[in-house]
C-alpha cells in the first residue's frame, strides 16, 4: 500500500468513525425526545414550579418600600434572574433520572452490548437532550417574566445569559450523571435532588441580595455556584452592562462579571476532569 | 472449530462465587444448551461472553477475538437476548428496532428490510406499532429477540429465552432457533427448562456450582448412564439408615449400576438397570432381605437422570435449595452497571 492510500484509508476510517458515533448519538437523543413528547408532564412541571414561585414571589413584596432594593429595582426584577438560573438548576439536577432507569431497568445493557463506535454517545445524548430542556424552561420563564413586564434584556444580555446557563447546566449534568452512575437506584438520586434543590437555591442570591443575609449565610451564598450564575444574568436585563463591574459583595471580596463566568468555567471543567474517569470506568 | 472457548473462567461478587473455573467449547454453527437450575452461574457466564462482565481470571475466546481485549469485534458478531427483557416502554416496537438498527450502524435500506423480514418471521405484524409498555411477555421477548437478529449475527446468545412464555410465544421462538441453526448460526442458550434443552440443543453442558460438571451430545449423555432409569422406594417416607442398607444390596445385583440415594425425594433410591430381566432379579432380591417395594418407576433415561446422576438431586429439587439462597437485591445490583 503506498502513503496516498494509507492516508486515504485512515481519512475514511474516521469518516467512518464519525458518521457512526453521529448516527448513534442522534438515535439516543431521539429516543429521549419521543419520551419527552409522550410523557411532557416532567417538561410542563419544570416550566410551571418555576413559574408559580414568580407569580406568588413577585406579588408579596410587591408593596413593598421602593428603595426596598439596592438600585430601586421591583421585586420582580430582582427575582426574574434567580428563577431563570434555578430553572435550568433543576432541569440539569434531572439529568441523572433516565440514566438511572436505564441501569435499573436493564436497557444499559442493551446498549453497552451493542458495538457503539463511542460510549461517550450515552452521555452526549443524555446532555444534549437535558440541555435542551433547561434552556426551554428558562427561556419559558423568561417569556412569562416579560410577560409580566419584568423586562427582556438586549441582545448581547442574551448572548450572556445563553452562555452562562449553559455553563451551569453542563457543570449540574455533570454532577446528576456522575450520582446516576454511583447510586444503587432511583429512590437515592430523587432523595438527593429533593434535599439539594430548595437550599440551594435559597442559598444562593435567587430571592435575595447578601446584604439582607446574616453572616454565615452570606457566605454560603457568596461560594454558591448558583449566586455566579444568577448575577451576570441580572446584569445582563440591564440596557447597557459592563462584565467588569462588580456583582457579588462577597465576605471575602468584590467580584465582578468576568470573575463569575471564570469560576463557572472552572467549575465546569474542573467537574468534567473529575467525573470523566467514573464514567469510563462505569461504561467500560 | 469452536466458535466460543472458556478456560478457567473465575468470577466472585463478594462472598458468593458465581464462576468457579468454567470451561466450555462451543463449535461452530450448533445449537448449544447450559442447562442448570438458575444461581449456577449460567448467566455470567453468558454475560462474560457478551462483554458486559469482566471476569476475575480466565481466557475468553468469540469468533476469533478475545472477547476481553477486542470487546468492539466481539460485540459485532453477537446478538444477546438477556433474561430481564430490557425494553423503552415509551417506543412501539417498530422504533426499538429502528433504534436497535441505528446502534448497530446498519445501512436505512438494509435496516428497514430486515425489520420487515423479522415482523413477518416472527409473527409481530399485528401489535409491532403499539406502544412496548402495552406488550405481554411473550410479545416483550419475541421483540427483544428480533432485536437480537436484526444485524444477522453469527452468534446468538439468549438467556432463558421461554422462561415463563405462552405456549405460542413459545413455539414461535423455537421455530426460529430451528431454522437459525439450520442457516449455521452458532447459538449459545441457558435454561433450566429440561425439555427445551432435549428438543433444540446438538450439544449440551450441565452447569452445577459454577463449573461444568457434565458436557455432550444430549442423546449420547443419555446414552452414556448405560440403560433405563429406575426409581425405587422401598417405603412412602424412608431414612438415610434403610436406603443405605437398600444401596448396599441392590449395587452388587448383576446389571445394576450408578446407584445414587435421592435424599430430597424420601430417599428414594435411582439407579440404572441393563435389562428387564434385571428389575426382576431387584424385587426377589429385596423380597428375600424383607424388603417390600413402595414404589417402583422405570423409564427410557432422560436429561433429569443425566442431571440426577452428574448431582445426585433432579434439577427442580436443586432449583428449590437454590432459592431459598438466592439474594435478589444482590444479583440486581451485579446486574446493574
Amino acid at each position: 500500500m503506498t502513503i496516498t492510500d494509507s492516508s486515504l484509508l485512515e481519512k475514511k476510517n474516521s469518516t467512518n468513525d464519525f458518521n457512526e458515533i453521529i448516527q448513534e448519538t442522534s438515535a439516543l437523543t431521539w429516543r429521549l425526545f419521543v419520551q419527552l413528547i409522550r410523557r411532557p408532564s416532567t417538561l410542563f412541571a419544570g416550566i410551571l414550579q418555576p413559574l408559580i414561585w414568580l407569580l406568588l414571589f413577585a406579588a408579596l413584596f410587591s408593596n413593598a418600600p421602593i428603595d426596598f432594593l439596592p438600585g430601586g429595582t421591583s421585586y420582580g426584577e430582582f427575582l426574574g434572574a434567580g428563577l431563570i438560573v434555578f430553572t435550568a438548576f433543576s432541569g440539569a439536577l434531572n439529568a441523572g433520572l433516565p440514566v438511572m432507569f436505564d441501569r435499573e431497568f436493564g436497557f444499559l445493557n442493551r446498549l453497552l452490548v451493542a458495538p457503539l463506535n463511542s460510549r461517550s454517545s450515552i452521555v452526549i445524548s443524555s446532555v444534549i437532550y437535558i440541555t435542551s430542556i433547561s434552556l426551554l424552561q428558562s427561556f419559558a420563564i423568561m417569556a412569562t417574566s416579560a410577560f409580566l413586564g419584568y423586562g427582556w434584556p438586549s441582545l448581547g444580555g442574551f448572548f450572556l445569559i445563553a452562555v452562562t446557563l449553559l455553563l451551569l447546566i453542563f457543570a449540574i449534568t455533570g454532577i446528576s450523571l456522575g450520582l446516576a452512575f454511583v447510586l444503587p437506584g432511583h429512590i437515592e438520586l430523587i432523595a438527593i435532588i429533593f434535599i439539594a434543590n430548595l437550599p440551594v437555591l435559597f442559598a444562593s442570591t435567587a430571592l435575595a441580595p447578601i446584604s439582607f443575609m446574616p453572616g454565615w449565610l452570606g457566605w454560603i451564598a457568596s461560594i454558591n455556584p448558583l449566586t455566579f450564575a444568577i448575577e451576570p444574568i441580572r446584569l445582563a436585563y440591564q440596557k447597557s452592562f459592563d462584565l467588569s463591574s462588580v456583582l457579588i459583595y462577597a465576605p471575602y471580596g468584590e467580584v465582578n462579571g468576568y470573575s463569575c463566568l471564570a469560576v463557572l468555567f472552572i467549575l465546569t471543567l474542573g467537574l468534567f476532569f473529575l467525573i470523566r474517569p467514573l464514567l469510563n470506568r462505569k461504561l467500560a | 472449530m469452536f466458535f466460543i472457548q472458556l478456560k478457567e473462567l473465575f468470577k466472585s461478587y463478594g462472598s458468593v462465587t458465581a464462576l468457579n473455573g468454567l470451561n466450555l467449547n462451543v463449535p461452530k454453527g450448533s445449537l448449544y444448551g447450559l442447562l442448570g437450575p438458575n444461581g449456577a452461574g449460567k448467566s455470567t457466564a453468558l454475560r462474560i461472553i457478551c462483554t458486559l462482565l469482566a471476569p476475575d481470571s480466565g481466557f475468553v475466546e468469540v469468533a476469533g477475538h478475545n472477547a476481553l481485549l477486542e470487546e468492539k469485534e466481539t460485540r459485532r458478531k453477537l446478538g444477546y437476548v438477556a433474561q430481564e427483557v430490557a425494553i423503552d416502554k415509551i417506543l412501539t416496537g417498530r422504533e426499538l428496532l429502528t433504534l436497535q438498527g441505528n446502534l448497530y450502524h446498519l445501512d436505512k435500506n438494509y435496516k428497514k428490510r430486515r425489520i420487515e423480514e423479522l415482523i413477518e418471521r416472527l409473527e409481530m405484524a399485528e401489535w409491532i406499532d403499539r406502544r412496548c409498555g402495552s406488550f405481554s411477555g411473550g410479545m416483550k421477548r419475541r421483540l427483544d429477540l428480533a432485536s437480537g437478529l436484526l444485524h444477522e449475527p453469527q452468534l446468538l446468545i439468549l438467556d432463558e429465552p421461554t422462561v415463563g412464555l405462552d405456549i405460542e410465544s413459545r413455539s414461535v421462538i423455537w421455530g426460529l432457533l430451528k431454522e437459525l441453526k439450520n442457516k449455521e448460526t452458532t447459538i449459545l442458550l441457558s435454561s433450566h427448562y429440561l425439555e427445551e434443552v432435549d428438543e433444540l440443543a446438538d450439544e449440551m453442558a450441565i452447569v452445577d456450582k459454577g463449573k461444568v460438571i457434565a458436557n455432550g451430545k444430549p442423546d449420547d449423555l443419555k446414552r452414556e448412564l448405560g440403560g433405563d432409569r429406575v426409581t425405587l422406594r422401598v417405603r412412602e417416607f424412608s431414612n438415610e439408615l434403610e436406603a443405605e442398607s437398600v444401596k448396599e444390596l441392590i449395587k452388587n445385583i448383576n446389571g445394576v449400576s450408578n446407584v445414587v440415594i435421592n435424599k430430597k425425594q424420601g430417599y428414594s433410591l435411582n439407579f440404572l438397570v441393563r435389562s428387564n430381566e434385571v428389575i426382576s432379579n431387584l424385587t426377589e432380591h429385596l423380597s428375600k432381605e424383607n424388603f417390600e417395594v413402595f414404589a417402583l418407576a422405570h423409564s427410557r433415561p432422560s436429561l433429569d437422570d443425566v442431571y440426577l446422576q452428574a448431582t445426585g438431586k433432579t434439577l427442580m429439587d436443586a432449583e428449590l435449595e437454590l432459592a431459598g439462597k438466592r439474594d435478589f437485591k444482590l444479583e440486581k445490583k451485579n446486574s446493574m452497571r
